[in-house]
């Protein structure tokens, strides 16, 4: 079974967020770019252990963007992989993401593509759907558990207030969260070995974006705590129920 | 013409599909078109006729019991033979874990921008723009659909339930039900319990509180007020908690009404999840808690002499409301 895992450069968590050019861009300047979390530990951390259980043979990752995310997928491949792709296309557009990866997916008979459950720079969670729409696969949303025998695969996924168990065979989609995997740290030798592992750049698809950012915007700022006494609990109340009105 | 998914459980329409229901007749109403809605399984009569309640012109409704259970290959191709057949040109759905499956395969299939997690009515004026939440909350992003038919995926709790005084009338339609091959073995709800996803009061517990043997402080404080309890993520990894109540940059994100933090740092990462919380409550014996800068009320306190009165506190308002 080969594996492709779906990789995504975003700001670390702490980031400054702010918006440059009457707030058409994000303002990257001071900013550190992490892998996007539920990418690296869930998604891929996932794919390792299975093949390190016998049940994949090849774990390869892929991310569509440009030549600035080289080290973020250094980063990933330090933890593990064998090798990886990258789309040189620049888009926030996610239907021109997926149909990137869905090709690559295709071309290099990957069996199951794995995502994060959203980057958090977007928080769309639409690549894993379009994709597996792209390539008319069963697609498994919010996996929270997965594991492989012979082709078939089990997999847990949240649903609305609980959690559901399924079976399905692959090929296969799955968007990965919590629970999956717990989260690893590259050790030297996965840093050394990172930089000498496989990196091919191939030119995108022509595809047309269904949608575009026109402008960001900063949610209005708090207008500042109301502090209660710790003594009378029963003002606090009275402000909720008067005044904020939501008991 | 605008179509609504109105997802249902056990035959009810759920509240993040009224929500949907009401935006989509708003959007209809702004376009000089109507809103309608699909309902996909087993639903009777009743349960359909809330939808008119809530601005449907008509509601489509496919019984076929097959549909009783999710697949997101099957829904995606009902939902997207309606709307072809129906000459939709936009199609309403709520950011919900059914949404989330959907959305991406219905734009896929249809060529159909998909806007998720929207905020906001659509801007019409030139185009359609549609503000959604970016950057795990700290930052809007407006987003240009530049297809003829566009998806709306709708943030639960972002825009109100909306009661319409009109009634819906319905028409029955046949789909084949295309599933994807998943076989369902089997469903673990959290049962009697209202799903975080959906509460609109949440307690929450973060290290604070000192270990799992003093959360009948926060539920007692959940209980009295009608609230879902929720922790941070150190108290699910530590197992006082479990992991469905962590919310934050790497567990749920909800945005409720009012969101109570006890004992919790108020670090980005935790406000990554609860930011949308309209109204927001912290309660730290440490007064430079960062939580304080993100919060409407606070009250500098140990929690374990605040919890208790408050808890009561209420119970005197509620017992003399
Ligand atoms: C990539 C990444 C992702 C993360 N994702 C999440 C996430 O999704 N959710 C999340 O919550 N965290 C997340 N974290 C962790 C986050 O950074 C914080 O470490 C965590 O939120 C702290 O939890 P806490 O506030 O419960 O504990 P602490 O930071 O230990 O804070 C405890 C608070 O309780 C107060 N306190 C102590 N005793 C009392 C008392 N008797 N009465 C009242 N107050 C008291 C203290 O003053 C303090 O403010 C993430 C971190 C990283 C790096």
């Amino acid at each position: 079974m080969k594996i492709l895992v779906c990789i995504s450069k975003t700001p670390d968590t702490t980031a400054k967020i702010e918006f440059t050019d009457n707030g058409t861009k994000f303002n990257e300047a001071g900013v550190q770019f992490i892998v996007n979390p539920y990418d690296e530990w869930y998604a891929l951390v996932r794919a390792l252990e299975l093949k390190e259980a016998g049940k994949a043979s090849h774990v390869s990752l892929i991310t569509v963007a440009g030549a600035d995310a080289d080290p973020i997928i250094r980063k990933a491949l330090a933890i593990g992989g064998d090798d990886a792709i990258r789309v040189n296309l620049n888009s926030s557009d996610p239907y021109s993401v997926a149909s990137q990866i869905a090709k690559a997916a295709a071309d290099g008979n990957y069996d199951l593509v794995l995502t994060g459950k959203e980057t958090i720079d977007y928080n769309g969670s639409s690549i894993g759907g379009m994709v597996a729409e792209l390539l008319n696969r069963p697609y498994v949303s919010l996996a929270t558990a997965l594991d492989a025998e012979g082709g078939k695969l089990s997999v847990n996924r949240e649903i609305e207030g609980g959690e559901e168990a399924g079976e399905l065979s692959i090929p296969a989609v799955i968007s990965c969260q919590k629970g999956m995997a717990e989260q690893r740290i590259p050790n030297m030798k996965g840093i050394m070995g990172a930089r000498t592992k496989p990196l091919q750049v191939i030119e995108p698809e022509s595809s047309t974006p269904l949608t575009e950012i026109v402008r960001f915007e900063m949610p209005p700022a708090k207008a500042g705590v109301k502090l209660v006494s710790a003594d009378d609990p029963a003002e606090l109340v009275r402000l909720l129920h008067q005044e904020a009105k939501v008991i | 013409m605008i179509l609504v998914f109105a997802d249902q459980s056990e035959g009810q329409i759920k509240k993040q599909s009224l929500e949907a229901m009401s935006y989509g007749a708003a959007t209809a109403a702004q376009m000089g078109t109507t809103a309608e809605a699909v309902v996909l399984g087993t639903a009777d009569a009743a349960a359909l006729a809330v939808l008119g309640n809530y601005g449907a012109a008509k509601v489509h409704h496919v019984p076929a019991a097959s549909y009783d259970n999710f697949d997101a290959s099957a829904y995606t191709n009902a939902l997207a033979n309606l709307a072809k057949e129906l000459g939709a040109t936009v199609i309403v759905l709520s950011q919900t874990t059914s949404g989330k499956a959907i959305g991406p395969r219905l734009s896929a299939r249809l060529k159909a921008g998909l806007v998720a997690g929207a905020v906001a009515l659509p801007d019409t004026t030139n185009g359609f723009v549609v503000k959604k939440s970016v950057f795990s909350g700290k930052a809007f992003a407006h987003v240009k659909v530049n297809t003829d038919i566009k998806i709306v995926s709708l943030n639960p709790n972002a825009y109100g339930k909306i009661p319409a005084d009109g009634a819906a009338t319905v028409a029955i339609h046949d789909i084949p039900f295309a599933g994807s091959g998943i076989t369902v073995k089997s469903v673990n709800k959290v049962k009697g319990t209202v799903p975080l996803s959906e509460a609109e009061l949440v307690v929450s517990g973060g290290r604070g509180l000192k270990g799992p043997e003093n959360w009948h402080l926060i539920e007692n404080l959940a209980e009295a007020i009608g609230a879902a309890t929720a922790c941070s993520r150190p108290v699910a990894d530590a197992h006082w908690r479990p992991h469905h109540e962590h919310v934050g940059q790497t567990g749920g994100a909800i945005a409720p009404n009012l969101y109570i933090a006890v004992g919790i740092s108020g670090a980005i990462q935790h406000l990554a999840g609860v930011n949308r919380s309209k109204t927001i409550v912290v309660i730290n014996k440490d007064a430079e808690a960062p939580f304080f800068k993100a919060a409407d009320y606070g009250i500098v306190g140990d929690a374990f002499e605040v919890l208790p009165k408050l808890t009561d506190a209420i119970k005197q308002m509620k017992a003399g409301a």
